[in-house]
């Protein structure tokens, strides 16, 4: 449907184009009218609505429990660290060394693996590759806490509970699928005189994809590994079925957190915004990058 | 599924690279496939074997505290799944909770992608605010709504009502007076967001020259947006609605966080934790597992024809 639009459209633009320009150049030269005020206002509203609640999070973890937790919101008390300094207290590094352990090294194995699986689904097709580009998917739509049990039985039968590389490998499976659909679209980009000039060399598989095309597609495996660590840092059900003290990962500390101490407001959204600030940063470093993961590749 | 497999079929050999592909040797044709193996056999491997390993267990008598009683059980935790009002409140609750998040976060997302895709002051500052209930990890993000917002004593709600109204205001504990809803509305929040990126995304890869002409030709805003716009956006709309769902189907950390299951509010994901961690009943767990992949199938066939039709637009 959407093809037929598209070059109808073209046909449209290329004729009009032209002696439209001036007319078009002048509708962007108009003065700013009311409409864009009041709408760029109505944006400014609903953007400082939806941020709220994470400015309210992070300035209550500044205040001390006894303004946190007042029955009127107490926007101008004292800013203190007590809130960090508790959370510390509670023994935060173990769990977020375990979440890094596991989202770093996850999503390093997913880009290893899935660099030379695009590679055969994009450059030197297999036979059947859309099949297979479909296997990928439909496996991320099978609900985790459907395989969740033989996970947890098969990883007591081989010992393998409340270690991290476990939560490493099922982390890698959970996100393999996403990290193989964006970097076949970008492999696919990539310009065959290329790889052609790469084959005259004589370059192997693994020099071809180290050398000629990773520098190439490296906007697409950031935005791969980006997504894929974002993923793995979030994860909670996993982590809390499959780990319990030694390996357990930032999310389910906190879950923990919260029933163990009792209710300590400044203390929870200390804690909070901490786990949250890896993904924090990542994801304004890389807003755009953010779009292409999340579409799996389909939006550039 | 199978309408979807072949047409892939006639859609590969009608493609050239597939036929030159079909006259290779075996050995090339192995050759071509080394690169995927590791990666294909390592999902087969964490996926599927667990699966059929769920599908199995669904099929006998199998409860933890009593581990000399397995035997095989027929249909009976299938009985079980569908007889226990608790099951079927789960389901009903997870159908309500994906339809209710994902139209609300796409309808809303919609919006402030309009409004983004304008030009005014400070457009790239409203971006960045409206990314961040995303990038909040989501058992945090829960736990905040839960204690520092929603909260009948302290939360952030009543005291604003009550600088509003002293301290007769018409306050109220906002998740046992209605827990689903308290539930969607942080969930909306974390995936307006989401929906909003991909939609914009959308909005820029508009021929902008095309909605210029048109605008010169004497269509209006609602022309424009109903004749242009929207089919334009319309894979987007499908990609982002349908890629929300199935994050949405399996979430677990709000309603873990927000009420436990409590209150009507336990989804399929929180009823078979329950079920496998308290009741410890393996069998029962499993088929409502195999459930929940049946329901997730029914949406992800219409995933996969998405994906599949801007796939094919991609690869032309």
């Amino acid at each position: 449907m959407s093809s037929t639009e598209q070059e109808d459209l073209t046909a449209g633009e290329q004729k009009k184009q032209e002696e439209r320009v001036e007319e078009v150049q002048q509708m962007n030269r108009k003065p700013r009218s009311t409409s864009t005020i009041v709408f760029g206002l109505l944006a400014w509203l609903i953007g400082l609505t939806f941020v709220a609640p994470v400015l309210w999070m992070v300035l209550t973890s500044f205040h001390a429990e006894t303004d946190a937790a007042t029955r009127t919101p107490n926007f101008f008390a004292p800013l203190v660290l007590d809130g960090y300094r508790s959370f510390w207290n509670a023994g935060p590094l173990p769990p977020l060394i375990n979440s890094a352990t596991a989202s770093l090294v996850s999503t390093a194995l997913v880009i290893l693996l899935a660099f030379p699986a695009a590679y055969a689904l994009s450059i030197k097709r297999i036979d059947k590759w859309t099949d297979v580009m479909f296997f990928f998917l439909s496996t991320k739509m099978l609900p985790i806490v459907a395989a969740i049990l033989p996970l947890y039985l098969i990883a007591l039968e081989l010992n393998l509970l409340d270690n991290i590389f476990t939560l490493v490998f099922l982390y890698t499976a959970m996100n393999l699928p996403i990290a193989i659909w964006m970097l076949q679209s970008f492999l696919a980009e990539v310009p065959v005189e290329m790889l052609e000039a790469a084959q005259v060399d004589g370059a192997g598989l693994i020099r071809t994809l180290v050398s000629v095309i990773a520098p190439v597609v490296m906007p697409g495996i950031a935005a791969a590994a980006l997504i894929c660590f974002i993923f793995s840092w979030n994860e909670l059900l996993i982590a809390r079925v499959l780990t319990s003290t030694v390996a357990g990962t930032a999310p389910v500390f906190l879950t923990g957190f919260v029933t163990s101490q009792g209710l300590f407001l400044a203390q929870v959204c200390a804690a909070s915004v901490v786990i949250s600030l890896p993904v924090l940063v990542a994801g304004f470093a890389a807003q755009d990058k953010l779009v292409q993961g999340l579409s799996m590749g389909a939006v550039k | 599924m199978s309408s979807t497999t072949t047409a892939t079929e006639v859609e590969d050999d009608t493609t050239s690279s597939s036929t030159r592909s079909s006259t290779l040797s075996r050995s090339a044709r192995w050759a071509r496939r080394a690169p995927l193996l590791p990666a294909l056999i390592f999902v087969i491997i964490l996926t599927q074997v667990p699966m059929i390993v769920t599908l199995i267990i669904s099929f006998t008598n199998w409860v933890a505290f009593r581990p000399d009683d397995r035997g095989f059980a027929g249909l009976d935790n299938y009985r079980a799944v569908f007889g226990d009002p608790e099951a079927r409140s789960a389901v009903f609750v997870t159908i309500i909770l994906t339809v209710t998040v994902v139209l609300a976060s796409l309808l809303i997302g919609l919006g402030i992608a309009l409004l983004l895709d304008r030009q005014f002051f400070g457009r790239g500052i409203v971006r960045t605010m409206m990314i961040t209930p995303f990038l909040i990890v989501p058992v945090a993000a829960a736990l905040v709504w839960k204690h520092a917002l929603y909260n009948p004593s302290y939360g952030l709600f009543n005291g604003i009502l009550r600088l509003l109204f002293g301290e007769n205001a018409p306050t109220r504990d906002w998740i046992s007076s209605n827990a689903l809803i308290a539930i969607e509305v942080s969930l909306i929040w974390q995936w307006t967001p989401f929906m909003m990126l991909i939609l914009l995304a959308g909005l820029q890869s508009r021929p902008m020259d095309v909605v210029e002409a048109a605008r010169i030709d004497g269509a209006n805003a609602w022309q424009i947006f109903f004749h242009m716009t929207l089919p334009h956006l319309r894979p987007y709309i499908e990609l982002a609605g349908l890629l929300g769902a199935i994050y949405v189907v399996q979430n677990f950390d709000h309603v873990f966080t927000l009420t436990a299951g409590a209150l009507g509010t336990a989804n399929l994901p929180y009823h078979i934790y329950q079920t496998l961690l308290s009741a410890q009943d393996y069998g029962e767990a499993s088929a409502a597992g195999v459930v929940t992949v049946f329901g997730t199938i029914i949406i992800a066939m219409f995933a996969l024809k998405t994906a599949f039709s801007l796939f094919q637009e991609e690869s032309r």
